[in-house]
């Protein structure tokens, strides 16, 4: 199944490069751009059934499924809870991401090892995650909803606060912050553009954009994978998956995106 | 009084501040204190070697800088420049401009420093992911000055070539909270690196100078 799903995914991608390279457009960018928008052109949905086959069947030392999880709306509510996460859970007195929800639903519920879910957050090329494709499968059921975060919660308004004294905090050799590439207008890295994610356009193009199934990785990648992959750029250490740094920022930027429509999958380069 | 003190450095910050026109939602203020407490247990700080924690950690230009965020009051911005100028070292033998190729190989690099990039292949200096430099590069990032015909536009001047040493060497020397790292203090790229990088800006047989 894994081998088939990664064949079905590279050979999607293919298809992609090949309509691209077929469509004679007089601007290939855009045409690039749309074919990328087409739905029956995105692997990330391949993702949205593995997902699904995730959450429903029953897995794990518990033989369970991930059902009843509580992903903020109430046991099994799935329709529209991606787009209120993060948000904080009474039954662990912190707030949680929707990765990290997945995860101690899949704990909980399933009898799942913590740190072994964590160690195979991210697929690499040898191992897929299961998570990735939990996640797509969880924010597909609130695509096309806004974005809502109330941080009526202390622990949400600590969070958004905490989020927000990391995105300009300097370290590292390169003495960078998030700030220091995401709060220009117009800049770019290379020839990458840079959203300044203190604006909502901008940051609703970023965040609304996640999990995307992304060309150049050929698998999923959600927010908690940006965020890791963004301290890796800074010349970081690594981010912990699920780690406190991580909701806060994911808090912080998804109240920046307030209203913002859920796209997802989306596909990106 | 000191408590006086920081209430007026906090109402410098929300004034000189622009991200005082975020909103705020009614959050808490984050110490520095609380911030770093919760990077070290993000990034398992524990189980991380001597040189990979101080990367967690600040030194004062960036605690000053964060504390700021990037717009310090006079004073302190003449505090962070001072210090950063005493940091600069020179080359020994007074030769600034080295090899322009070995320039150009080390400013189109972005190699190095990452978690699990390979030691051996050495740090490049990235300088095309801000900076526009030899006209026929057309990747290059734009949150840098363009430095197409650097040393031209300069007359190739002995004191241009020293200023834009020190500007590689410590950023912060010329501007303090500069987003430029500070290639030589940090100890990024060595002495001799620096000397290449500043031939590609300013040799005249270098493409940066040509049309």
């Amino acid at each position: 199944m894994r081998v088939s799903l990664w064949a079905i995914g590279a050979a999607a991608g293919v298809w992609v490069a090949m309509s691209t390279g077929l469509a004679q457009s007089d601007n290939p960018v855009e045409e690039y751009r749309r074919m990328l928008a087409d739905p029956f052109a995105n692997p990330g949905f391949l993702f949205v059934d593995e997902g699904e086959r995730l959450w429903t069947e029953k897995r794990g030392p518990k033989n369970a499924s991930l059902e009843q999880c509580d992903l903020g709306l109430g046991p099994g509510v799935l329709d529209g809870a991606y787009a209120q996460l993060p948000r904080y859970f009474a039954d662990v007195d912190k707030v949680m991401d929707a990765e990290s929800r997945i995860v101690h639903c899949m704990v909980t519920l399933q009898g799942f090892d913590e740190a072994e879910i964590r160690r195979r957050a991210f697929s690499t090329r040898d191992r897929k995650s299961e998570l990735e494709a939990l996640v797509t499968f969880v924010a597909e059921k609130s695509a096309g909803q806004p974005f809502r975060i109330t941080l009526e919660h202390p622990k949400e308004k600590e969070a958004y606060a905490l989020g927000e004294a990391t995105f300009f905090r300097r370290a590292g050799p390169f003495d960078f912050s998030c700030a220091t590439c995401h709060s220009n207008e117009g800049a770019r890295i290379r020839l990458q553009e840079l959203a300044n994610l203190r604006k909502r356009e901008q940051a609703i193009g970023a965040v609304a954009t996640w999990p995307a199934y992304r060309t150049s990785h050929e698998t999923v990648r959600t927010m908690q994978h940006r965020m890791f992959d963004c301290f890796w750029q800074m010349r970081m250490p690594d981010m912990g998956h699920g780690s406190e740094i991580s909701v806060a920022l994911i808090t912080f930027l998804t109240k920046n995106a307030e209203g913002g429509e859920v796209v997802a999958p989306a596909i990106k380069r | 009084m000191r408590r006086n003190l920081l209430a007026a450095v906090a109402v410098l910050a929300l004034i000189a501040h622009p991200a005082a026109a975020e909103p705020r939602h009614g959050v808490p203020t984050i110490s520095q204190e609380r911030l770093l407490e919760a990077m070290k247990r993000s990034f398992n700080y524990d189980r991380l070697s001597p040189e990979l924690r101080a990367r967690l950690d600040q030194d004062e230009m960036q605690r000053l800088c964060t504390e700021y965020r990037n717009d310090p009051p006079a004073d302190v911005a003449e505090r962070i420049q001072k210090a950063a100028m005493e940091s600069v070292v020179f080359p020994p033998d007074g030769k600034f401009l080295g090899d322009w190729r070995r320039g150009e190989r080390l400013s189109l690099d972005g190699h190095g420093l990452r978690m699990r990039d390979d030691p051996r292949r050495g740090v490049g200096g990235n300088c095309y992911a801000c900076h526009q430099m030899a006209p026929k590069e057309l990747s290059y990032g734009t949150l840098g000055p363009s430095l197409l015909q650097y040393g031209k536009l300069r007359d190739y001047d002995a004191e241009a070539i020293r200023d834009a040493y020190i500007k590689i060497y410590n950023s912060n020397a010329a501007f303090a909270c500069s987003i430029m790292p500070r290639y030589g203090t940090q100890k990024i790229l060595s002495i001799e690196d620096i000397t290449h990088v500043l031939a590609f800006l300013f040799d005249r047989e270098s493409p940066v100078n040509k049309d």
